[in-house]
């Protein structure tokens, strides 16, 4: 047993340097592109894509915000994603409580109904929705665009508020209950409270999925371009790769600040949990 | 019904549908259970767990609704009042205090709900806070605070709207001995100031033993017996009830009618059981078996012995030690004895 | 008056259940499963090659379409892509799992595991466009190879069939090399939450009975992780099979299932053979969740 030990840490030392390294390189990988967007985007190359970048300059900024056409596109997005997440927080809440405070027959069956158009490819929700809207002769629109983003939205809110609602004692509410308030009284002064966080978090995530979204997108969108379709328009056809490098950085900006804050929130109140 | 009855269960059942895999059947929790709890009594639904005792208090409380049958509050039938309509406050097993508001919020949670002003909710809420030995901890979350401190803001919050039944859900079950013990007499003594009828859920029989005028015990959705804690401690009415209130012995069939000329089910205390010498001279007014010790445990404060019984059949013993010691004691390892009680400490009990 | 509705609520749980539920239940039914079901009526029906009109009759003839030569290719050549793709991940993934889950500190796990979901939520479309600056012919790489001296190497590689192609960016390594990018997340999370289910006193266990961590790894440890690495090769491989966005923008010009239904449906307004199309992948894609879930890969989810 003794004799055996050394060799056994020195071997166990040298897998976990290589591995160490492997790791390292796995993260390398997922980030250094993501890197590349903000060095492109002070590059002073206007027609290709040269690295290292000829030189570096700032004049791309204010025109990249002042074009009107990603001015229309950014914010086509942003009222999509609001409205989307708007009714994900409806929808979701209501199916998270009744899945919770409920039995029902095929109560098993919700969460994956549910799951279901942001676990299959997107091309499926895409060209269902896209069969069902052109069957019925609806005309694309804005609002074809704000209801399938609400329908692969839905499952976040969902999973966060019943995540959520597991977590806080049930006794919460029939104590409310108990000392004399209404079912009402108790959803503002107890229920609320509680799942506050959870409902913020699953917004947030709603909202930069919805901001994200491409491939249903292109098939629930009539002519309007949402800000995804619009740099993979510029993708497709380069027209002004300055404007798009910088639209590429702050759609990162605008997306992964507000996931990093989500993430707090329910890091946080899981820890006060315990 | 007299005017002096708190609560009162009119052949209340609750049944549950449960669905287990492939099958489906019925439970019936509680089965048809008629019960009058007296104005200021401090009464314990006492059993083992799933023997209804928890479902009844929630039938009172009204976070469950019995499936058949009534009950009464003051005479009031209040089987399908909402809790928030009922006059009845609960102390839960988890306490289930709210975690964001601090513990002066918990407490007049209930006055605010009712719109007390708020200069009355802060006067009513420290004297909960006095009476439950908790004065100063209003600003604290209750994260804050140790388990025992806990259990008393939800005492307090549970007695803040005056209600006139308070109940208890195995309140103390969390808590280590020693406040155990100490909450025990807190309890009892909080009820006597307070005045109102404390209803008490728990699977500890010496709890229930300890602190209640009288007890209910359950089993299987039935109530075994209900009375003082001295009539269901020396006169059990079922084998149940001897079992599970202390430790008895039942001697049962042939064993019992070599001892007693009957072979009607008796039990009998093990403290009640004097140990002699095989030789030993008994009177005509004690049952004497005859056996051989078979185990010897000694327990500082008494001994317990396992007497094996020439007819068959085990007796479990305990003797205080007045005098043995531990060496004493373990001499009688293995020795024949003879055992002997007084007739009337034996309790036919019925089945 | 709100007492008396809470009341009348309260002893009325079935009609609470039915309040809650239903909105969002006939939201999914009409919304989303309805969808589905017409998409699946649609596959049935076929385009008219004269009018350009799409018959509304029950046929198979649309589904027979998908059996010529050209649309086997396709189904082959998207299923070898998305076999490659999980494949690398899986290699990819495993070392960084292992170590998040067995090595690293509380604090190093926390910012391991944003580091690793990060990417997860930022926007998909930038994420491939970041590709396009990295695989072009004036870019990184190609930086990279001669700062090196491996340009001829890069070159050699480019020269050879299937993989190669003008660029790399036009190649179908390039599509690998995105895919891969892509979908990797999915793969870390699923294998380091099976990994941080094998308990320590198993591996130490192992260890104990004098195996060497080679075999501790290969007989404990790998078969633990299975269910995670089955559970993330189900996102990668479904999320390849119906992409569209990458086909598009890099790769010669040939057609994977997502582009092929994007551009039935787009250009030619095909819509029941772009909906016949789709039927692949989920065909696929129920085969291989029933297949995942007989090896109990759905507990690691």
């Amino acid at each position: 047993m003794l004799s055996k030990t050394p060799s056994k840490q020195s071997s166990g030392e040298r897998s976990s340097m290589f591995l160490k390294l492997a790791a390292l390189g796995t993260l390398l990988f997922l980030h250094i592109p993501l890197w590349l967007i903000f060095i492109y985007s002070f590059t002073t190359d206007e027609s290709a894509y040269t690295f290292p970048p000829p030189g570096l300059t700032l004049k791309w900024i204010p025109q990249a915000i002042a074009n009107p056409a990603m001015q229309d596109a950014l914010f086509l997005t942003l009222r999509v994603a609001f409205l989307a997440t708007a009714a994900a927080l409806i929808l979701g809440t209501l199916a998270a409580s009744a899945v919770y405070r409920y039995d029902f027959f095929g109560k098993e069956s919700i969460s994956f109904m549910l799951v279901l158009p942001l676990a299959l490819p997107g091309i499926v929700t895409g060209i269902a929705m896209r069969s069902a809207i052109s069957l019925m002769k609806i005309p694309f629109s804005f609002w074809t665009i704000v209801i399938g983003h609400a329908t692969f939205c839905v499952v976040v809110v969902y999973n966060n508020v019943l995540a959520r609602f597991r977590r806080t004692a049930g006794s919460q509410v029939e104590a409310s209950m108990d000392l004399g308030a209404n079912s009402f009284q108790t959803f503002w002064h107890i229920v609320l409270p509680n799942i506050g966080t959870a409902l913020l978090a699953g917004a947030i995530l709603a909202f930069s999925l919805s901001f994200d979204e491409v491939i249903v997108t292109t098939f629930t969108a009539g002519n309007q371009q949402t800000l995804p379709i619009w740099i993979f328009s510029q993708m497709l056809k380069p027209r002004n790769r300055p404007i798009t490098n910088v639209t590429a950085m702050l759609v990162v900006l605008l997306t992964a600040l507000p996931i990093l804050f989500a993430q707090q929130l329910t890091a946080h109140s899981s820890d006060s949990d315990k | 019904m007299s005017d002096n009855t708190a609560i009162e269960f009119r052949d209340v059942s609750r049944v549950f549908s449960v669905k287990h895999e492939n099958q489906s059947g019925e439970v019936r929790a509680v089965d048809n259970v008629s019960l009058q709890i007296k104005d200021g009594e401090f009464f314990s639904l006492l059993g083992p767990s799933g023997s209804g005792k928890t479902t009844s208090l929630r039938m009172i409380a009204g976070f469950d609704r019995p499936t058949s049958g009534q009950i009464l509050l003051y005479g009031q039938n209040v089987s399908s009042l909402p809790p928030y309509a009922r006059d009845v406050n609960t102390v839960f097993q988890d306490y289930a205090l709210f975690p964001h508001m601090t513990v002066g919020e918990n407490v007049a949670y209930g006055l605010m709900i009712k719109k007390v002003a708020r200069a009355e909710r802060e006067k009513r809420m420290d004297e909960m806070l006095d009476l439950v030995q908790l004065p100063g901890f209003a600003g604290r979350k209750p994260l804050q605070l140790s388990g025992g401190q806990r259990q008393r803001v939800a005492l307090a919050r549970a007695l803040i709207n005056h209600p006139k039944v308070l109940l208890l859900d195995e309140p103390l079950g969390a808590l280590d001995l020693k406040l155990r013990q100490q909450m025990q007499v807190e309890l009892k003594s909080i009820q006597q100031r307070v005045g109102i009828t404390f209803i008490f859920v728990t699977h500890d029989q010496e709890e229930a033993l300890t602190m209640s005028d009288r007890i209910a015990v359950f089993n299987q959705g039935k109530i075994e017996q209900v009375g003082t804690p001295a009539e269901i401690y020396e006169h059990p009415q079922t084998p149940f009830v001897a079992g599970f209130v202390g430790v008895s012995n039942l001697v049962t069939g042939p064993v019992a009618k070599r001892i007693t000329n009957s072979d009607r089910t008796f039990s009998i205390r093990p403290e009640k059981i004097h140990l002699a010498a095989s030789s030993a001279e008994i009177d005509g007014d004690m049952y004497a078996a005859d056996g051989r010790v078979r185990d010897v445990i000694y327990l500082g404060l008494y001994t317990r012995y396992l007497v094996e019984l020439d007819g068959g059949g085990d007796l479990v013993v305990v003797e205080q030690n007045l005098k043995t010691t531990s060496m004493d004691v373990m001499k009688v390892k293995s020795q024949n004895v003879r055992l002997f009680w007084k007739k009337e400490h034996a309790r036919y009990v019925g089945g | 008056m709100l007492n008396r509705l809470s009341t009348f609520l309260y002893l009325r749980p079935k009609l609470v259940l039915a309040l809650l539920l239903l909105p969002p239940l006939i939201w999914f039914l009409v919304v989303y499963i309805g969808s589905l079901f017409t998409m699946l009526v649609n596959s049935f029906f076929y385009l008219d090659g004269f009018t350009g009109q799409v018959v509304r009759e029950f046929t198979l003839k649309t589904y027979a379409k998908l059996l010529i030569p050209a649309n086997v290719q396709i189904f082959a050549r998207t299923t070898s892509m998305a076999v490659a793709v999980t494949l690398m991940s899986i290699v990819l993934a495993f070392p960084l799992a292992y170590y998040m889950a067995r090595f690293a500190s509380a604090r190093m796990k926390t910012f391991l595991y944003l580091a690793v979901t990060l990417p997860l939520w930022s926007s998909y479309v930038v994420r491939v466009y970041s590709w396009k600056l990295i695989l072009a012919q004036e870019g990184i790489i190609s930086w990279f190879a001669r700062l090196v001296h491996l340009d001829g190497l890069l070159n050699w590689y480019l020269s050879l069939p299937v993989v190669g192609g003008p660029s790399l960016s036009v190649s179908a390594t390039g599509i690998f090399l995105v895919f891969v990018y892509i979908w990797l997340p999915y793969m870390i999370i699923p294998i380091q939450t099976a990994l941080e289910r094998v308990p320590k006193s198993l591996i130490e266990a192992s260890s104990d009975l004098g195996a060497t961590p080679v075999q501790t790894f290969r007989t404990v440890i790998l078969p633990l992780a299975f269910p995670g690495v089955i559970a993330g090769s189900i996102f990668t491989f479904s999320l390849t099979l119906g992409d569209f966005i990458v086909p598009s923008l890099f790769g010669n010009s040939s057609f994977y299932i997502g582009k092929a239904v994007l551009t039935y449906q787009g250009t030619s307004g095909n819509i029941p053979l772009a909906a016949a199309f789709t039927m692949g992948p989920i065909i696929i894609m129920s085969i291989y969740l029933l297949v995942a879930r007989k090896l109990g890969a759905f507990d690691a989810l």
